[in-house]
């Protein structure tokens, strides 16, 4: 998984490796300041030797201004690195999400990969800045710290040995615990999400079903249970600092005794042993060692909680597609003939229940190809396995007389334009929405487009034409606006296939047989695949096909169909006649 | 969302009534800290009275009586103890407070907002809203749980080591303060600077996290149009932003402390200096307790507190850009939180009544019959049993003051009556249904339910009396049954299941994994959209209101379904007042009055016969389906 991860470092390299020597500096700093103070006391001040005070005041100053020069410029580095490794990290996620089937994304859903995106990249961001500033410095400061007093007075110094391992399991005790008390914490985090998530898109429900109350009442439940969590993990990391000041004091305590006798011993003549010089250095030291630690705890808490969003941006990356490109791609389609041959399918390959059996079908190019069912009869289905949103699970769809698994990609997808069930419009202007299709439409090109998909006169009249700005999501125009914009932005492919999969559902009756229209006569030679809820809208098709539970249940015209298909004429006539009438 | 950038006293104020609760837990909280506080500046004094006190007098002795040593450890010891204890006590207090100052926050928060109108959901992305309980909460949680008690034990040890500094050495301290001062003006200028970066950086990943988001929503169509290189291209270019700004912020922030630190090293070196040169001349030191010499080891006391009281203030000074942000924070949840509520003025309700001798009684059980209590300014009560019958009475509104949406409109329906409304997207049906259920106000007009003007109902009542069905279906987290049960929580199993075969959803519901018990999650995405919306028009039979609302309410649902489906909501509509909006004219067709609706105005109503025959616009919308012969 870390390995996973660092490939995306790159460039940033050599920042993140600078970042980690520049900390091994300022801990050095860090340990030969105090040294330089204590020494100051010792043959300055002690002795009364101005010169020496002199003489270690410069040093002291240049040390000082060292440590601010490596300090600045570890903070600059690592800052850097860790934003550059983040800005990585999202674009490699992003790389390969685009190279992902619809597959991989249902599986892992667009929610989860928005926060692996967002949240969890920032988390890692956090992280790393932490570990490469700061892991370092912990381990390497106490190691220093323990040599240069064991070197001053090692008897003293053996007073940290006993105390570190004792401060070291409970601090780890700690850490050990609140982990899976925090993972609770941040489920209970989404639990709460969601439900403002629910509140905020169904709204009008709970006002029109007077809810209100009942959702602040579950909405309470889980923020208490946020509470309980919460308060239960930070007291247990409470215990971290007053424990950290317990031992410290106790090897205040100890020191002082030790040292004390020490100095009487040497007549506080370093010549002969312990001063008080040192002593202070010492002390100093023993609070070095502590903080050390705690900081390393602290950077050890900080790891745990970006582990799970590590292992989830990891999972992202090694994500496979499950449509691979062929080897020998083809590049150029012959024209829109599609054909079925022996197509089964199942959106997961452990489903017992398939989604589409034993479907024959051919469509020759050019031909108007409508087809209706009840909803759950995998219309959407059937029509997505042509541009390969989704890999049959056995036999094969063919177009221009190649199998679809035999086509570059690029090459079938900008071939055969689909409007989706559920489209989506991005924010930007209606022209730089429609010119998906076709990065290098001319406005005329556009206006076609729209004047086929009946668009047109809308747009224009609209504050600012086709230069109106859209919100996210299509928000500011109505379900049959957005329903017609998708059309035009598909149309404007000049796709040999166009597949309108229920997209004129929300238009009125008559607008939707005006786009029927112009598709049969602006682009006769285009395949044109259209499934309807209406058979309004697919009446006058040159083929009807009729879907039943994953099967194809009867083919015709509509007159044909009438005749034959007890399914189609029930429906025909319920449309006829509006609803079943007692 | 407006940005607050400046510091604003009224947040903190008003952050600090949320503390409120807890006053005394946080009085004590403070004798803690400062308990503690007292114990760690003991710990620095106590290295100069050892060495003063005890080890220099010793040093000449042949044979040094440590007893007086012992002592003086001991009572440290204990000092000590109760300064460890504190600690412990303080945070941990302080934890509970600030969680549970964040769970009322948060409450608030969703309370408020199940109080605010429609109009404000319009107005505001759901991001916006979200970001609120996430982002701006989050940071509020860091601040209050982490810097406030930071903070108060900062300001308590420079207040207690600024007067052991005084005791000590009244030069010296000024020294320090004059360096103090220095190095708060060098923080202002840095933190004024990564300031303005952290901004450009919160401002960047805003742009990022939108864009992410709005990209990987539409990830299909991305797909569908071979869109992926300029996807990648467009997250790079944002990323590529962010990447700058997010290096700047974090590089200035964290240069902070080496520069502090830096600063404190310096003060070391002058203290000592000057110290130094006092000790060795023999000035004639000030301390607070008049003047005496300055010690060898009063100068060792005086460095280690020079650096206790700088420590705590590059604290401060390191964590001044995450309070900012902190408080930025709590400005937009106020923000929220003063936002206009929905406001109601109703007085009348709706009550359950039984009838005796033709005469209404309230009574407290369920009988079925309900009527809408009626008090009058002259203190009399009248009854009006709940029929379903209203009026819209020349009805204007517009969602803005300047824009009229819907002119004029009048109609009447009578208890059973089924009412469509048919016409072009934005010609102002959904409006309609939008004042009937006071979603909004009326401009001008009236609407009266059963005879009341529905500005005199409760809110809550004239609701109740009202079922919706809407195109986008919502269904929430829970089991099938408890999405069932949401209009109506005491309706038993056996309701549910009646209402589920009515709407003909018992068959697919029972096909489910657990049946009635399975668990719906995220909008019942595991469901088809026609299954979704089965459920939503069961969850509107469990209600059982005598008048009902279908907003475009079978659209999504393939015309086979929609015939079992109408055959349902035929059961389910009849003796109760319906408003169908639907664009698909098969689904009006039976309907007692069909309102033809263009730009707002009613420009055509009568049957689907005296529609037809009058050749008008339904007849050109009607026939219009059947050009295509």
């Amino acid at each position: 998984m870390i390995r996973t991860l660092l490939k995306s470092l790159r460039g940033h390299k050599k920042a993140s490796l600078a970042t980690i020597l520049l900390s091994v500096l300022e801990v050095l700093m860090e340990i030969i300041i105090p040294l330089c103070m204590a020494d100051l006391i010792d043959f300055g001040i002690n002795l009364g030797d101005m010169t020496a005070v002199w003489k270690y005041a410069a040093a002291l100053f240049l040390l000082a201004l060292t440590e601010l020069a490596v300090g600045m410029l570890s903070a600059r580095l690592g800052a850097r690195a860790s934003a550059g490794f983040a800005a990585n990290l999202r674009q490699d996620m992003y790389d390969n999400v685009q190279t992902l089937a619809f597959s991989n994304i249902d599986k892992l859903s667009a929610a989860s990969i928005v926060t692996r995106l967002t949240t969890d990249v920032t988390n890692i961001q956090n992280a790393y800045q932490m570990l490469i500033r700061m892991a370092i410095r912990g381990p390497i400061m106490i190691i220093f710290s323990m040599i240069v007093s064991f070197r001053t007075n090692a008897s003293i110094a053996l007073v940290f040995l006993a105390i570190i391992p004792i401060m070291a399991v409970i601090l780890s005790f700690v850490v050990l615990k609140v982990r899976p008390i925090f993972e609770r914490v941040f489920r209970t985090y989404d639990d709460l999400n969601n439900v403002v998530q629910e509140n905020l898109r169904g709204i009008r429900v709970v006002k029109s079903f007077n809810q209100e109350e009942h959702e602040i009442k579950k909405f309470k439940g889980i923020s208490q249970r946020i509470y309980e969590y919460f308060g239960k993990g930070e007291r247990l990391i409470a215990l971290n600092s007053p424990l950290m000041q317990t031992c410290m004091y106790t090897c205040m305590i100890l020191i002082s005794w030790i040292g004390a006798k020490a100095i009487l011993a040497s007549g506080n003549d370093p010549a002969l042993g312990l001063t008080t010089g040192d002593l202070t250095a010492l002390i100093t030291y023993a609070i070095q060692i502590l903080t050390s630690l705690m900081m390393l705890s602290m950077v050890f808490a900080m790891l745990t909680i970006a582990n799970s969003s590590a292992e989830r941006i990891a999972e992202l990356l090694n994500e496979k597609t499950d449509i691979a490109e062929p080897e020998h791609a083809v590049f150029e389609v012959r024209d829109g003939e599609i054909c079925f041959e022996n197509v089964s399918f199942s959106y997961a390959s452990k489903a017992d229940k398939k989604v589409l059996d034993g479907v024959n079908l051919h469509i020759a190019s050019g031909q108007s190809v409508g087809i209706v069912g009840a909803t759950g009869s995998s219309k959407s289905s059937l029509v997505q396995l042509i541009p390969r949103l989704y890999d049959v699970t056995e036999g094969r769809v063919t177009l221009g007389g190649v199998d679809v698994r035999d086509y570059d990609l690029n090459t079938l997808r900008g071939a055969v334009a689909m409007v989706l069930q559920k489209n989506e419009l991005f924010s930007g202007t209606v022209a730089e929405n429609l010119r998906w299709g076709n990065e290098d439409a001319t406005l005329e090109e556009i206006k076609e487009a729209c004047h086929m998909a009946q668009a047109d006169e809308f747009i224009s009249a609209m504050p600012d034409g086709y230069e109106t700005h859209i919100e996210q999501g299509g928000a500011n125009v109505s379900g049959g606006q957005k329903q017609r914009l998708c059309i035009a932005r598909a149309l404007l492919k000049k796709p040999k296939v166009l597949i309108l999969d229920d997209s004129t559902s929300a238009v009125d009756t008559r607008t939707d047989a005006l786009i029927s229209n112009a598709l049969k006569e602006y682009i006769p030679d285009t395949t044109k695949i259209i499934i309807a809820q209406r058979v309004s809208s697919v009446q006058s098709a040159d083929m009807i096909i009729v879907m039943d539970d994953g099967r194809i249940s009867a083919v015709g015209t509509h007159e044909k169909l009438l005749e034959t298909c007890p399914i189609y004429r029930e429906v025909f006539e319920s449309q006829q006649k509006g609803g079943n009438d007692e | 969302m407006k940005e607050h950038k400046r510091f604003n006293p009224d947040t903190v104020k008003r952050l600090f009534t949320y503390l409120k609760p807890h006053r005394w837990a946080l009085v004590f909280v403070t004798v803690c800290i400062i308990v503690s506080s007292v114990a760690s500046a003991a710990s620095s004094m106590f290295l100069q009275v050892l060495i003063d006190d005890y080890i220099v007098p010793m040093l000449g002795m042949d044979n040094p009586v440590l007893t007086g040593l012992v002592h003086a450890l001991i009572t440290m010891g204990a000092i000590y103890a109760i300064g460890a204890l504190a600690s412990w006590i303080y945070n941990r207090r302080m934890v509970t407070i600030a969680q549970s100052a964040l769970k009322c926050i948060r409450d608030d928060m969703f309370t408020k907002m199940q109080r605010l109108p429609i109009r404000y959901f319009d107005a505001h992305t759901h991001g916006d809203t979200m970001s609120l309980y996430t982002n701006d909460t989050d940071t509020l949680r860091q601040m209050i749980a982490q810097s406030l008690a930071q903070l108060i034990s900062s300001i308590c040890t420079i207040v207690a080591v600024f007067f052991c500094m005084l005791y000590i050495s009244v030069w010296l301290t000024a020294v320090v303060c004059v360096v103090v001062f220095i190095i708060l003006c060098i923080s202002k200028i840095v933190i004024k600077r990564s300031g303005a970066y952290f901004a450009a950086q919160q401002r960047s990943i805003a742009d990022l996290d939108a864009y992410v988001e709005e990209m990987i929503n539409g990830q299909k169509v991305i797909k569908v149009f071979c869109h992926e290189e300029q996807a990648k291209t467009g997250l790079g270019k944002l990323n590529c932003i962010w990447e700058t700004n997010a290096a700047k912020a974090n590089g200035h922030a964290n240069s902070m402390m080496p520069m502090l630190n830096a600063f404190g090293y310096v003060q070391y070196a002058v203290i000592a200096l000057i110290g130094g040169y006092m000790a060795i001349a023999g000035t004639a030191n000030l301390g607070l307790l008049g003047f005496n010499v300055l010690s060898l080891g009063k100068i060792a006391s005086f460095l280690t507190l020079s650096r206790s009281f700088i420590n705590p203030i590059s604290q401060i000074a390191n964590q001044a850009n995450s309070i900012i942000t902190a408080l930025a924070g709590a400005q937009r949840i106020f923000d929220f939180m003063d936002e206009e509520p929905e406001t109601d003025d109703g007085y009348v309700t709706l009550v359950n009544v039984c009838d005796e001798n033709g005469e209404l009684m309230e009574c407290s059980e369920r009988t079925g019959l309900w009527a809408w209590k009626h008090p009058h300014h002259d203190g009399t009560l009248t009854y009006t049993r709940l029929e379903g019958r209203i009026v819209l009475d020349h009805v204007d509104f517009g969602y803005l003051p300047d824009k009229d949406v819907l002119h004029d409109i009048t109609l009447y329906a009578e208890p059973g009556q089924k009412i469509a409304f048919v016409g072009a997207t934005g010609a102002g049906k959904t409006t309609i249904a939008n004042l009937i259920n006071r979603f909004y106000d009326v401009s001008d007009g009236k609407i009266r339910y059963d005879g009341i003007n529905i500005n005199k109902i409760k809110k809550a009542d004239l609701r109740r009396s009202l079922g919706i069905v809407l195109q986008d279906v919502n269904l929430f987290t829970g089991t099938v049954m408890e999405n069932l049960r949401y209009g109506n929580a005491d309706a038993t199993d056996e309701q549910c299941i009646a209402a589920a075969k009515l709407a003909n959803a018992d068959g697919f519901i029972r096909m489910l994994p657990q049946g009635y018990d399975t668990v719906l999650k995220g909008d019942g995405s595991g469901l088809s959209q026609g299954q979704r919306q089965l459920i939503s028009i069961a969850r509107a039979a469990v209600a059982d209101p005598p008048v009902m609302i279908l907003d475009e309410a079978t659209s999504s649902i393939d015309t086979r379904t929609e015939a079992l489906v109408q055959a349902g909501m035929d059961r389910l509509m009849k003796g109760r007042t319906v408003f169908v909006i639907a664009h698909r004219l098969s689904t009006v067709q039976n309907s007692d009055v069909i309102m033809v609706l263009d730009h707002g105005s009613i420009i055509e109503r009568g049957s689907h016969d005296m529609l037809i025959g009058k050749k008008g616009v339904y007849y050109r919308l009607y026939t219009g389906a059947f050009e295509l012969e």
